[in-house]
């Protein structure tokens, strides 16, 4: 034994060594400049490095030292260096963290820059489907301005509109019009807007008063709008009343007071609460249950529906909301839109059939059509 | 008394007032509503004020007027992304056209603003509401093979799932297409959407009542614990 033990403290060093020679750097290591960004981006990508714990990449300007940009763990296959300088060259290299604290580090890259791409081909899909979208709606648009007769089937809560108007004139009381509590950028608001032109004109028809109270200072302005034109387009401009459109208060829980306080006062024969909605919802639908009068009300915020359902006559449902305006108008624009948007309905519900059956069956996976961020 | 005392009391009795309306309308709810009415307009003038006019709107603007001065004119301060630049003038000019209906003769041009804003967010949604939801939730339900896999983390109950996910959105689907009449396979399609739709709000409804309960808990907790201090 003793004539050996000279040989111990080498082979010791050796077992300590041994890891760090097995730890390789990892292989293939490239740096590019990220596709469709706005050039401020390198996508650094490696192959696995056998018994790798994590690995850290770093990045080095010309002529300087490497430093470090971010870790990533020991499965991950590529790192994203962001927040860089358009066309300034770096180089990259991956270092392999491995057992007992060793590295390894790959060699470096050939210099890249960051550069700008015009077009963001990871929204190809959503391109594509605006721009088919928006063709389907103007060929729609123009055949039904050509006087074809395009098929809207009936919507209940819509022809109860006529039918609330109908009421308040004969019992010569207002109509309360509640355009919501959103912005003009929702599309409930505009929505809105468009149904409260048609009702305006039969309130204007029937020289009936309309109420119409606003939350948003830019929907205010255009109800005012809407309102004065539905009168001039039903040939009464005289019988528009400027006050009848009016800003209240911006905060919507104040809003939702306020209005309750005109319903109880003002008692208006007919109630209709179209727009977005939020959690002042219940508290207008109840108020305007008690006070009796008819009540239709359509929001595309799905939390708030279950309380119209609730508390009124009819309810429109999401996209009822958005069909309301093309079917109690029939505006050739709006129908056209309408159309437009079921035609992209049924294309979407056709992808999703036979999208799922070509998984189910055949292993395909037609995801890859709906990619919006590099899929 | 201290401050805060009084503002408990005066916390109470308008609490207290907007709670009336319960009974019927009267002159406290009267009050309350429009002291609430009231308040929220003037601190909403002063918010869009201080956090909106003058931080996005004049100091920019300012700014690029003083830096003009001292260091003479430059194609930075026409650079729409730079903190300080003269082309803010653009959407303030456009702004203020909003006023002009109150000078006579010159409402036509509140239009103006209201179609560039109108049209700029109808642009702005709809590729938007592609790319953020139409998108990813139709990505979401279709069934793939992967909802059936072991190998994927799934198991075939979680594979019935996905399949009845996807009969709940072609139900929904059908239900509101407008272009044909509720007959034959559109029946079905649309009763079943009726269905999973009403499913749907039950479990809303449910979710949202606990949490306006909780808000009227918080109310009745303020009146008891800190006007009242009946309970602790």
């Amino acid at each position: 034994m003793r004539r050996f033990g000279h040989l111990l403290v080498p082979l010791l060093l050796c077992t300590l060594w041994l890891p760090a020679q097995a730890q390789a750097p990892p292989g293939g290591v490239t740096a590019k400049d990220t596709p469709s960004d706005d050039g401020s981006s390198i996508t650094v990508a490696w192959e696995p490095a056998p018994g790798a714990r994590g690995y850290r990449i770093e990045r080095a300007a010309a002529e300087e030292a490497f430093e470090t940009v971010g870790e990533a763990e020991a499965d991950q296959r590529r790192f994203e260096d962001t927040g860089l300088p358009q066309d300034v060259p770096f180089r990259y290299r991956v270092v392999t963290l491995g057992a007992g604290g060793f590295e390894a580090a790959s060699p470096p890259t050939a210099p890249v820059m960051a550069q700008p791409q015009w077009f963001n081909f990871d929204l190809f899909g959503v391109a594509f489907a605006c721009v088919a979208f928006a063709g389907v709606v103007v060929w729609y648009i123009a055949r039904a301005r050509r006087g074809e007769k395009l098929f809207l089937r009936r919507i209940a809560g819509l022809d109860a509109v006529e039918e609330a108007v109908g009421r308040a004139t004969e019992m010569g009381r207002a109509v309360l019009y509640i355009p919501g509590t959103g912005y003009i950028s929702d599309i409930a608001t505009v929505a809105s807007m468009n149904i409260l032109g048609e009702v305006a004109k039969k309130t204007a028809e029937y020289g009936t008063k309309i109420n119409v109270p606003n939350r948003d200072p830019v929907v205010y302005t255009v109800a005012r709008e809407v309102v004065k034109n539905a009168h001039i387009e039903a040939g009464r401009p005289e019988a528009h009343d400027p006050n009848s459109v009016h800003f209240v208060v911006e905060y919507a829980l104040a809003y939702a007071a306020a209005v309750s306080g005109i319903m109880v006062r003002e008692k208006p024969a007919t109630n209709l609460f179209l727009g977005y909605f939020a959690a002042e919802s219940l508290i207008l639908a109840e108020t305007g249950a008690s006070t009796g009068a008819i009540q239709i009300a359509g929001t595309d915020q799905v939390t708030q529906l279950p309380f119209f359902v609730v508390a009124c006559d009819y309810t429109l449902m999401g996209e009822e909301l958005y069909a309301a305006s093309a079917y109690l108008s029939r505006d050739p624009l709006m129908v056209g839109a309408l159309k437009g948007q079921d035609i992209g309905k049924f294309l979407f519900l056709l992808l999703l059939v036979f999208g799922s059956i070509a998984s189910l069956i055949f292993g395909i996976d037609a995801g890859w059509l709906l990619a919006t961020t590099g899929y | 008394m201290s401050a805060e005392v009084v503002w408990v009391w005066v916390g109470a009795f308008l609490t207290l007032c907007i709670l009336s309306f319960l009974y019927r309308d009267n002159p406290f709810y009267r009050f309350g509503e429009h002291l609430f009415v009231g308040v929220s307009n003037g601190y909403f003038v002063a918010f869009m004020f201080h956090r909106v006019i003058r931080p996005v709107m004049l100091e920019p603007f300012w700014g690029a007027v003083q830096t003009a001065g001292e260091s003479g004119l430059s194609w930075e301060l026409f650079n729409p992304i730079a903190p300080q630049n003269f082309l803010l003038i653009i959407p303030g000019l456009v702004g203020c056209l909003y006023f002009t209906r109150f000078i006579p003769g010159t409402q036509w041009m509140v239009r103006i603003p209201i179609g560039i804003f109108m049209g700029y967010y109808t642009g702005l949604s709809v590729p938007a509401y592609f790319e953020g939801t139409v998108f990813p939730q139709m990505r979401g339900t279709l069934v793939t093979q992967s909802d059936f896999s072991a190998a994927a983390g799934s198991s075939s109950i979680d594979g019935i799932w996905a399949l009845v996910v996807l009969l709940g959105v072609l139900g929904t689907l059908s239900y509101f297409f407008f272009s044909r009449e509720h007959k034959g396979i559109w029946k079905v399609g649309a009763k079943t959407g009726i269905v999973f739709v009403m499913v749907g709000f039950g479990a809303s409804f449910g979710f949202t009542v606990m949490a306006r309960v909780s808000l009227a808990i918080g109310r009745f907790l303020f009146l008891l614990r800190d006007w009242l201090g009946v309970i602790s």
